[in-house]
């Protein structure tokens, strides 16, 4: 077995044994996300890094955590495949985009192409994970269909380290599309959200949305034919490939306009920013500062007042559910909708099965 | 539905375990932050009577729904996989999700089993009583609740069959994209505990990617919902484990799906190929060229001649292996799609292409794979259908490899691939009647799991473990590891009542299976390379 490996086994046993805590860590890019706990020890996964295995014709591509994003999906890149979930890329302190594959599994954050392609928990294949134990145990696979046994790898993505440290997974890639194109409309949100239900309930290649204020753009994503024949029924002004392009790294990334005039607000005016997961029928939520719209719907991004507890109630009503990004009063960011109950007691017991001590300091959206 | 001949005996090496039922924990309370020992399974106590089980559950629900009499529960007694039959103590069809409620928390509270059940066609005995327990059959949750076509999702109780929500999209121009064989039969709950596929799920997913949330109860009758009408929940994503779990982490009545709308056309291109090596480099090239095709399907020569006796499609009988490449969407990238097909197949060497032009020859194409399994039936008195994925370029060499096994083990192999998935339905074909063809059956298909194993792929693909590739288990997945698994059900199902001694094979069991092998000089496990 790799001596990286056996090292960061080792380290876990260790911390079990001696009662102490560990802070899994990749990149450190989602550090303000994850709500870093300063006092705990690192778990630094960035050492157990490379690509284990990729065989195009199958796929399929095997990665250690510690292997940088930028590297694996230029991997990809050169042999005409992607990972089409489009996961967010974010700066580290040093402006680096340091983002790791473990980093990216354990945050399950995915970009504007959720909607029409899946999430994170899609692509993943199998994982081998590094328990509180100090065990490593794989689940899953390296194929595409796979029933045997509980699907424990696709649990770990946004799982945040409550159920250990992951050392490597195995993906599902798909072919880069062939056309890509942007249309912008003019259109108040309203009429946005109808439109978008409209298109998607067509089998139009309609593979990502945004609005923000009165502006729709979509993007389509697919065969030559099928993105032309779509251009010209939906119409709509068409971006330059560069210019569009640029602009859902932009959203993919959350370094838009927007979340920079959201994230500036909230640390100058006492507002908050939060993101709802909602059912991507719910009507427009009035009256918040601003909103931006992902997902058809689906994610909509808030900035609200910073003492503004109606944006949770709202999401809760709509059948969704609220997380404060940054800003606020009281706990903050990451203040969110809290689980069931029936359900927190089987969060716990999970999460008491694979780190029995508590070694793992999990991201805030797991501490429950 | 015709009897579709699934291999109906089993030698007691295969049989499933018997076990007693957990103990009662009677007014022990079971603590949220409880660790439960990994592996830890609840220790065996007396069973609870029929009497006293009947009296329990006579006062929940109406007479007509609580069977207990032999020849009441005798229909229930199996799934799709007939060889393996057992009769529970009481099948209970509740009508409403009280009656759902009730009848966990009265089992929990006996320490009773519980074995929920869809229509039945399970091909690996995940449906199969529990000697001590209780069917909870959901066949009474049949109702479609809602359609909408903004959405684009549907609402519908657990019990609809799978066939039945794309019926009742098709007004709208959508359909439930995950299409296994049985889907005139097979339910969307058997559907999300199998995590069931079909022929299209290279290109739609799985059950898992098509259903947004499950609602249903845990095993003391507790509400749960899992999965949410957005696109995530807070918390960990308990769906994902849900979905796939053979009914052992709770009970689903109520399930919302994702629609997809229907493409506006299908066409599909049949190419013959003289060696399989080359079918199998054609599967591989046409993933290379960047093409998802909508359903990429691979039979064998064998296969082929046993399909076209039985309809009539007019297949190439002098290839080696068919592939079946389909293309779907608009008719512009349907047209685009089918011409870099054809260039593909002709480049890996195909000696015969035939492209569908009309909906009525697709279906003339598909007619003979959809029916692989009764032309099998015709062939033999019985086959044993085997389920493993292993990665696509490895499909040629698995071929070869059956082919070898044919020979030592003295037995016929039919192939049919969901090429496209890597994943293998080889169909064994033997005499139950005569032990010694069911004991080398037995062993050939064990033979076809462990290479699958070894070649990087799984034991199931999409037909479940259930009562009968536990042993297999202990091929593909440490101790450890199987441990664990058992340690994520008691996190859901503390007392372990629900579907409890499928899927996770205990210790003890993978212990006197390695011993076998070992004895016979096959395949050692425990250091196989896998992932």
């Amino acid at each position: 077995m790799n001596d990286i490996l056996i090292g960061l086994a080792e380290r876990v046993r260790q911390a079990a044994a001696a009662k102490a805590i560990l802070r899994i860590r990749g990149g450190n890019t989602k550090a303000s996300m994850a709500g870093v706990v300063s006092d705990a020890a690192t778990l630094d996964m960035r050492a157990y890094t490379g690509i284990v295995d990729y065989a195009p014709t199958e796929l399929v591509v095997t990665a250690r955590a510690g292997t940088p994003l930028v590297e694996l999906e230029r991997v990809l890149a050169e042999r005409g495949q992607c990972l089409p979930f489009e996961p967010p890329q974010f700066r580290d302190a040093e402006g680096r985009l340091a983002g790791t594959v473990g980093g990216m599994v354990a945050a399950g954050l995915a970009g504007p192409a959720r909607a029409a392609v899946g999430g994170v928990r899609d692509y993943v294949l199998g994982a081998l994970l590094l328990d509180g134990r100090g065990d490593l145990m794989h689940f899953g696979g390296r194929v595409i269909k796979n029933v045997a046994g509980y699907d424990v790898s696709r649990l770990l993505a946004g799982s945040w380290g409550a159920l250990g440290a992951i050392c490597e997974v195995s993906l599902k890639v798909l072919p880069m599309p062939v056309a890509t194109t942007t249309l912008r409309f003019d259109m108040r949100q309203a009429d946005a959200l109808e439109t978008l239900h409209a298109w998607a309930g067509q089998p139009l290649p309609l593979n990502a949305s945004v609005w923000w204020r009165d502006t729709l753009a979509v993007r389509l994503r697919g065969a030559r034919a099928a993105v032309a024949a779509a251009v010209d029924r939906m119409g709509g002004e068409h971006i330059p490939d560069d210019l569009g392009n640029a602009f859902w790294a932009g959203l993919r990334d959350q370094r838009d306009e927007f979340f920079i005039e959201a994230r500036q607000a909230a640390e100058r005016e006492n507002s908050a920013l939060w993101r709802l997961s909602l059912p991507p029928t719910t009507p427009v939520l009035p009256s918040f500062l601003d909103t931006l719209i992902e997902w058809g719907g689906a994610q909509r991004w808030i900035v609200a007042g910073a003492d503004d507890t109606l944006v949770m109630h709202r999401a809760e009503r709509a059948g969704g559910s609220a997380f404060r990004v940054s800003g606020g009063v009281g706990d903050g960011a990451g203040y969110a909708t809290p689980l069931a109950p029936a359900l927190l007691a089987v969060h716990k017991r999970l999460r008491a099965s694979f780190d029995p001590d508590g070694v793992f300091v999990p991201g805030r959206p797991m501490r429950f | 539905m015709p009897d579709p001949g699934w291999a109906n005996t089993v030698p007691p090496s295969m049989a499933p375990e018997t076990q007693a039922p957990p103990p009662a924990r009677a007014g022990v309370d079971a603590r949220a932050g409880d660790a439960p020992e990994r592996g830890a399974g609840a220790s065996p106590l007396a069973p609870v009577g029929q009497e006293a089980l009947v009296s329990a559950l006579k006062g929940l629900l109406p007479a007509h729904a609580l069977l207990w009499r032999a020849e009441d529960t005798t229909p229930y007694e199996c799934d799709g996989l007939t060889a393996y039959r057992e009769r529970p103590l009481a099948v209970a069809l509740p009508e409403t999700e009280e009656q759902v409620a009730a009848v966990l928390a009265a089992c929990h509270r006996l320490g009773v089993p519980v074995v929920a059940r869809g229509a039945g066609t399970g091909l690996s005995g995940g449906a199969m009583p529990h000697a001590h327990g209780v069917t909870l059959s959901l066949a009474k949750f049949n109702r479609i609740l809602k359609i909408d076509a903004r959405a684009r999702t549907a609402t519908v109780q657990s019990g609809v069959r799978n066939l039945a929500i794309s019926e009742a999209a098709a007004p709208h121009g959508f359909y439930y994209a995950p299409d296994p064989s049985s889907q005139i039969a097979c339910t969307i709950g058997g559907n999300v505990a199998e995590n069931s596929g079909g022929v299209h799920c290279l290109k739609y997913g799985l059950t898992l990617h098509n259903v947004l949330q499950v609602r249903g109860f845990l095993s003391d009758g507790t509400p749960a919902t899992f999965g949410s009408l957005a696109l995530d929940a807070p918390g960990l994503d308990l769906l994902s484990v849900v979905v796939g779990s053979e009914g052992m982490l709770a009970v689903v009545v109520e399930v919302v799906v994702k629609l997809t709308p229907k493409p506006q056309v299908a066409r599909c291109v049949m190419a013959s190929f003289s060696d399989v090596r080359h079918a199998g480099d054609a599967v591989a090239a046409i993933i290379a060229d960047g093409l998802i095709p909508a359903g990429l399907e691979m039979m064998d020569k064998p296969m082929t001649a046993a399909v076209e006796a039985f309809v009539r499609a007019g297949y190439d009988l002098d290839a080696a292996a068919i592939l079946l490449c389909e293309s779907d969407g608009t008719p512009e990238e349907v047209e685009e799609e089918i011409a870099r097909m054809e260039q593909v197949l002709l480049r890996a060497g195909a000696t015969r292409l035939e492209t569908s032009t009309s909906e009525t020859q697709r279906l003339k194409f598909w007619s003979g794979r959809k029916n692989a399994f009764p032309a099998s039936g015709r062939l033999s008195p019985d086959y044993m259908c085997m389920d493993s994925t292993i990665p696509r370029a490895r499909l040629a060499d698995m071929l070869l490899a059956i082919a070898d096994m044919e020979r030592r083990y003295g037995l016929r192999c039919c192939n049919v691939f969901h090429a496209g998935d890597g994943n293998l339905h080889p169909l064994i074909l033997f005499d139950a009647n005569d032990p010694d063809q069911l004991h080398r059956c037995e062993q050939f298909g064990a033979e076809i799991l462990e290479l699958s194993v070894a070649m990087g792929g799984t034991i199931s693909g999409e037909h479940g473990v259930g009562a009968e590739k536990l042993n297999s288990m202990c091929v593909q997945f440490s101790e450890t590891e199987r441990a664990q698994m058992l340690a994520l059900k008691s996190a859901f199902d503390p007392q372990g009542l629900l579907n409890p001694g499928k899927v996770i094979p205990t210790l003890h069991r993978c212990a006197e299976y390695g011993r076998m092998h070992v004895k016979r000089g096959a395949l050692a496990f425990p250091e196989l390379e896998r992932f």
